[in-house]
């Protein structure tokens, strides 16, 4: 039997407007919630609707018509079969508290591999700069960081006035948007199976490292310290971070050991992917922040202990944050 | 085609590449829908980028003429803006409209789940975010590369978030009144045929001759009349009438009369007919 295609989408037509209606306001209003009522209308809408797709499909037909109802029926299905869990309201607190330093915990062998490319290049850099002074020309990208460290050291000393007035928070904006870019991109090239992640640690250790020997060598050592340590302990972690994720993602793509399937594997890490990058996200605003506002001042402005004392709070409260922090979460934030 | 036990596959297209993606609903239902390929993908997100400009200069506008109150506070605001713009807008929006942004809304694009389900937020997100790797090393090479390879037309975020990018089409009802207006069509004296005519037609074969007839006002005389000679030989070879149904009758008309038979509900047909 063939499908009478005009009185077919004339007897059908109004169905599939209705039901095109309550995706439509359930597209508008994700929150919104349907009485039984409304559900058990939605369902039967669905069905109808499923049943003339394969009417269609299985009779002659008209493509336009299958692929609207195609179309249909697929909005419909997302709606209806959607299994899991529904993500509730989002507590900002919770997640900051519990689920960001939890996912951290779940992914720490990742966090491992990630600080110890940093690492690796740190002391590359620092080996180089210390072998062949000459290295710091190439190694470190900065102008500004390529003069003497002494002669910058006594010329930071020697300023009495704010010379940052006025471009103090475009300063705070301009690190915080740069650091979050390079820090998602050191996660999303987790999408190479990690190769690109871990270039992105590497160099920035090795730049760090080149430029701490550096001063080191120049005899500037407390120098350094205060000018890194009060933005560094937030900033270096979270980079760190950022390659914790690369390397999840990285980790999933490769799925060593696992016998679940690529988009298995890929469908479980994206939540915590999101997760470990926003809280990247909060700690470089925080960096941002402390880089313009209190990194950028030497003595006699700001005493060197208080920016170091500065620093060592910092980092105890960053690590127990990241240690501690939700060990009495959920047991959703632990699967 | 192929489908896996997940419930989704790919209908086939030149080169390996799928033309859509297939998912079997547990009711049994199977349905496909069209992905959307470079072309149509690039065309959004260039609509998208006209959105995101537009969005930046009017905020710098507005930055700039209170510039003067505090302009350190201002500037650093529109650096913020800036980054938070070109970062969030796909996230929003997608988010917001349910896998479309403005100018997927416009070319009627959609991002799905690869498995057809409902879009999560971390899904939009790790795509978005993933754009940075497409754009590599620019203009979007790596993300255009990996799009024409995949098997489902999808882009490095795409893989990473499980998700597609569909093209969702209007519906568009043919006017079979203008198209077959109440000749008399003598293959319906023939029913046993009409019925093994319709039995052996292929919804693509019903369509093909369907569009013909749509669009035989567009075509060159010459190449209308070869085109309709084709397919009403591949018909005669469906299923052969005897002399005195096809006598006389063109071959366009004679698919005019295969379209009526396969698209027309007989009973009605065959009573307008005797009227």
């Amino acid at each position: 039997v063939i499908v009478d295609l005009e009185k077919f989408i004339l007897e059908e037509r109004p169905h599939w407007q209705s039901l095109e209606a309550v995706l439509d306001a359930l597209e508008r209003d994700p929150e919104s919630r349907m009485s039984l009522d409304e559900a058990k209308r939605f369902h039967y809408l669905y069905q109808r609707a499923s049943a003339d797709l394969a009417r269609i499909m299985t009779f002659s037909g008209e493509p336009e018509t299958s692929r609207y109802l195609e179309s249909l029926v697929s909005r419909a299905y997302a709606e209806i079969h959607e299994t899991r869990d529904r993500p509730h309201r989002f507590s900002p607190l919770r997640w900051f508290f519990t689920t960001l330093p939890v996912t951290f915990r779940r992914h720490i062998g990742a966090f491992g591999v990630s600080l110890a490319a940093m690492l690796v290049g740190f002391v590359f850099g620092a080996m180089a700069v210390s072998l062949d002074p000459g290295a710091k020309e190439v190694l470190v990208p900065f102008p500004h960081l390529k003069g003497s460290p002494s002669e910058r050291v006594s010329q930071e000393e020697s300023v009495q006035e704010d010379r940052l007035e006025g471009i103090k928070m475009q300063g705070a904006a301009m690190y915080m948007t740069h650091n979050t870019r390079i820090s998602i991109a050191t996660m999303a090239l987790g999408v190479t199976w990690g190769l690109g992640t871990l270039i992105v640690l590497f160099s920035n250790g090795v730049v760090l490292g080149a430029v701490s020997m550096d001063y080191i060598l120049a005899g500037q050592a407390r120098f350094l310290v205060a000018w890194l340590s009060p933005h560094g302990v937030i900033e270096i972690p979270a980079i760190v971070l950022a390659g914790q994720a690369g390397l999840v993602l990285a980790g999933a793509l490769i799925g060593w050991g696992r016998r679940a399937t690529l988009r298995t594997r890929l469908r479980e890490i994206s939540g915590d992917l999101v997760t470990l990058i926003c809280g990247v996200a909060v700690m470089l605003v925080w960096a941002g922040i402390i880089e313009s506002f209190v990194s950028q001042y030497h003595e006699p402005v700001l005493p060197y202990s208080f920016k170091t004392g500065f620093a060592v709070v910092e980092l105890i409260l960053l690590v127990a944050f990241l240690t501690v922090s939700g060990e009495k979460g959920t047991s959703h934030d632990k699967k | 085609m192929t489908r896996n036990k997940a419930g989704s596959g790919a209908s086939e297209g030149r080169g390996g590449r799928a033309r859509s993606l297939v998912i079997i609903t547990p009711e049994g239902i199977a349905f496909s829908m069209l992905l959307a390929g470079p072309v149509a993908r690039g065309s959004a997100w260039a609509i998208d980028l006209a959105c995101i400009a537009a969005a930046t200069v009017f905020l710098n506008t507005l930055i700039r003429a209170l510039g003067p109150i505090h302009r350190d506070f201002f500037l650093a605001a529109s650096v913020l803006a800036y980054f938070i713009i070109t970062l969030g807008y796909g996230m929003a929006t997608e988010w917001y409209w349910r896998g479309q942004t403005l100018g997927k809304r416009l070319l009627r694009l959609r991002v799905l789940d690869v498995q057809g389900l409902r879009l999560r937020f971390s899904q939009i997100a790790v795509r978005n975010l993933l754009r940075i790797v497409d754009g590599l090393p620019g203009f979007y090479l790596a993300g255009g590369l990996a799009c024409l390879w995949s098997r489902h037309a999808q882009r490095l975020g795409d893989l990473a978030a499980n998700t597609v990018v569909v093209r969702s089409p209007g519906i568009r009802e043919p006017d079979l009144e203008r198209l077959l207006p109440g000749k008399f069509n003598s293959l319906r004296d023939y029913p046993h045929l009409a019925a093994r005519l319709r039995q052996r037609t292929t919804p693509q074969e019903a369509d093909i001759a369907l569009q013909a007839l749509l669009r035989r006002e567009d075509l060159e005389p010459q190449a209308r009349i070869e085109l309709f000679a084709e397919i009403s030989s591949h018909f005669h070879s469906l299923v052969e009438f005897p002399e005195e149904a096809v006598f006389g009758v063109s071959s366009e008309q004679y698919v005019s009369n295969v379209v009526d038979i396969v698209f027309r509900n007989s009973s009605v047909a065959a009573a307008r007919q005797k009227l």
